[in-house]
């Protein structure tokens, strides 16, 4: 226990750099993916295509893959990014087509009706999309995305293996320096963890409960 | 709801607009395309002898690759069955009637669905060690992929178990049959039947989650494909390095897709022959349980 308060600087430290990843990434995925569930629903072919080649694509790599193309491949077109930023890109691009998903699947969820019916006042495509059914099927998404960012937020660990001082980072960098106290460590990083997960689960079902449509 | 429910038939005008958003959308994919392509040339990357060296047995880079993707592969599929019969036995000791049985399980399952992956495969990694115990990077990532995904299939199974109707249980005791019996009888075969989807889409994951093997240094297709690429920076410098990392990937997108494909239609077959009179949706689907690599917890 002594060791990990001689050493809470590090873990803070630790733990910021991971909220900041999950935060900036998020932020890019919920855009991005939102963004990419119009695409796939428009009814423009190309666009239907290259969001629907965009999901496939992220949701068959791993994202160890991607952070090998963002960290390594883009010097190759003359980008160069530095690993912090690099995370944030990689996280974010591959979460992205999870929103998506969760989004279009939310869109699926809507009554055909609504549609109907915003259609039938002359609404148009973008106009029905915007005004009424993407504002009710963030409702109903909000426990999936809880989910993803729940799931992107432990994704971020994968930063550990590129450069970046996250908190899964400092397991094996503490087993160098301590290695007596490897356990007092993990125990740490997973709380450090959980400070972060079941606060948001907590507020996933407590944004659920707010959201909820009565059908 | 389809697509077309979202928008009218186009008319005339829409149906220009359509056009000219579809001219717009495929120049704006082909000036990306292009831009990139134009990029890589210019560092020469699209080098005919840079991708050739990919396929040419003499370069061993083949056999490597090949080498590293039977790894994957090897460590998915033991590490598949493992969690699979693992988590079969968490989800039914998290429906027990004994409470005794009931709240360490479930602790159990929510810790591990609550830690990231990378996490448990580094305990798995380091811990052993300190108590003396050695251990290879491929038995620490399989314990990992095992103990993390249990808990994410054992949530799977559970529901799968749930969504059996109440009546096959009802009746499977009406005509005297044991708890076990039920189970295992009864229960389980059902539930197996409807999981199928949700678990290939599962392996899918853990697939993708065998490249943290990477991270801890053993040889599976990431790794090789890095080891591969230090080699022959050597001789070569960073001659070809892009071209292993993209063959690296697109097998890995190759392999997961065949899954994913697999998957869903599995998915249709299933839902198509499905017997039960009732005839409701399942409430597994293959998009849930895969949000972004690995379970999630849900409140």
């Amino acid at each position: 226990m002594g060791f990990l308060i001689d050493n809470f600087g590090l873990f803070v430290d630790a733990m910021g750099q991971t909220l900041l990843i999950s935060l900036f990434a998020g932020l890019l995925a919920l855009v991005l993916g939102t963004i990419l569930a119009a695409m796939r629903v428009s009814p423009v072919p190309p666009l239907r295509g290259l969001a629907t080649f965009y999901v496939e694509v992220f949701r068959n790599t791993p994202l160890t893959v991607v952070f090998f193309f963002i960290i390594f491949g883009l010097p190759q077109i003359d980008t160069v990014i530095s690993p912090l930023p690099g995370a944030m890109l990689a996280v974010g691009l591959y979460t992205a087509a999870f929103v998506c998903e969760a989004i279009r699947s939310g869109i699926n969820s809507i009554s055909a009706g609504q549609a109907e019916a915003a259609r039938a006042i002359g609404l148009t495509f973008s106009q029905s999309l915007r005004e009424v059914v993407l504002p009710q099927a963030f409702r109903t998404v909000v426990p999936p995305l809880g989910n993803v960012w729940i799931a992107m937020v432990k994704n971020t660990s994968i930063a550990a293996g590129f450069f970046i001082p996250e908190l899964s980072a400092l397991l094996p960098r503490l087993a160098n320096a301590a290695a007596d106290e490897l356990i007092a460590t993990l125990i740490g990083v997973v709380i450090a963890y959980l400070l972060i997960t079941l606060p948001s689960a907590y507020g996933v079902s407590r944004l659920e409960k707010r959201a909820a449509i009565l059908r | 709801m389809t697509a077309p429910i979202l928008y009218d038939v186009p008319g005339p005008k829409a149906r220009r607009r359509i056009r000219i958003g579809t001219v717009v959308g495929i120049l704006l994919i082909l000036g990306l395309i292009a831009y990139v392509l134009v990029k890589l040339a210019g560092n020469g990357q699209l080098e005919g002898q840079r991708w050739a060296v990919i396929f040419d047995p003499r370069s061993s880079v083949p056999q490597f690759l090949l080498r590293g993707l039977v790894a994957t592969l090897q460590v998915a599929a033991l590490g598949m069955v493992l969690a699979t019969a693992m988590g079969a036995l968490l989800a039914i000791g998290r429906l027990s009637d004994h409470r005794w049985v009931r709240i360490p399980v479930t602790t159990v399952i929510e810790f591990f669905r609550a830690v990231p992956l990378l996490v448990v495969i580094f305990a798995a990694f380091l811990l052993p060690p300190t108590f003396g115990v050695p251990i290879s990077a491929y038995a620490a990532l399989v314990i990992g992929l095992t103990l993390y995904n249990s808990a994410v299939i054992a949530e799977i199974v559970r529901a799968g178990i749930l969504s059996i109707d109440k009546g096959q249980s009802e009746a499977a005791y009406g005509i005297g049959m044991r708890k076990w019996q039920v189970m295992t009888f009864i229960l389980l075969p059902q539930a197996i039947r409807r999981m199928l989807p949700v678990l290939i889409a599962q392996l899918v994951v853990l697939l993708k989650d065998s490249s943290l093997g990477f991270i801890i240094g053993y040889f599976e297709l990431l790794r090789s494909a890095r080891s591969l690429v230090e080699f022959f920076r050597v001789d070569f410098g960073d001659q070809y390095s892009f071209q292993i990392y993209v063959a690296a990937a697109v097998i890995y997108i190759f392999v997961n897709v065949i899954l994913s494909i697999f998957a869903r239609w599995l998915d249709k077959r299933l839902a198509r022959s499905k017997t039960s009179p009732e005839g409701e949706a399942l409430p597994l689907t293959v998009e849930q349980f895969s949000a972004g690599g690995g379970g999630a917890t849900t409140p």
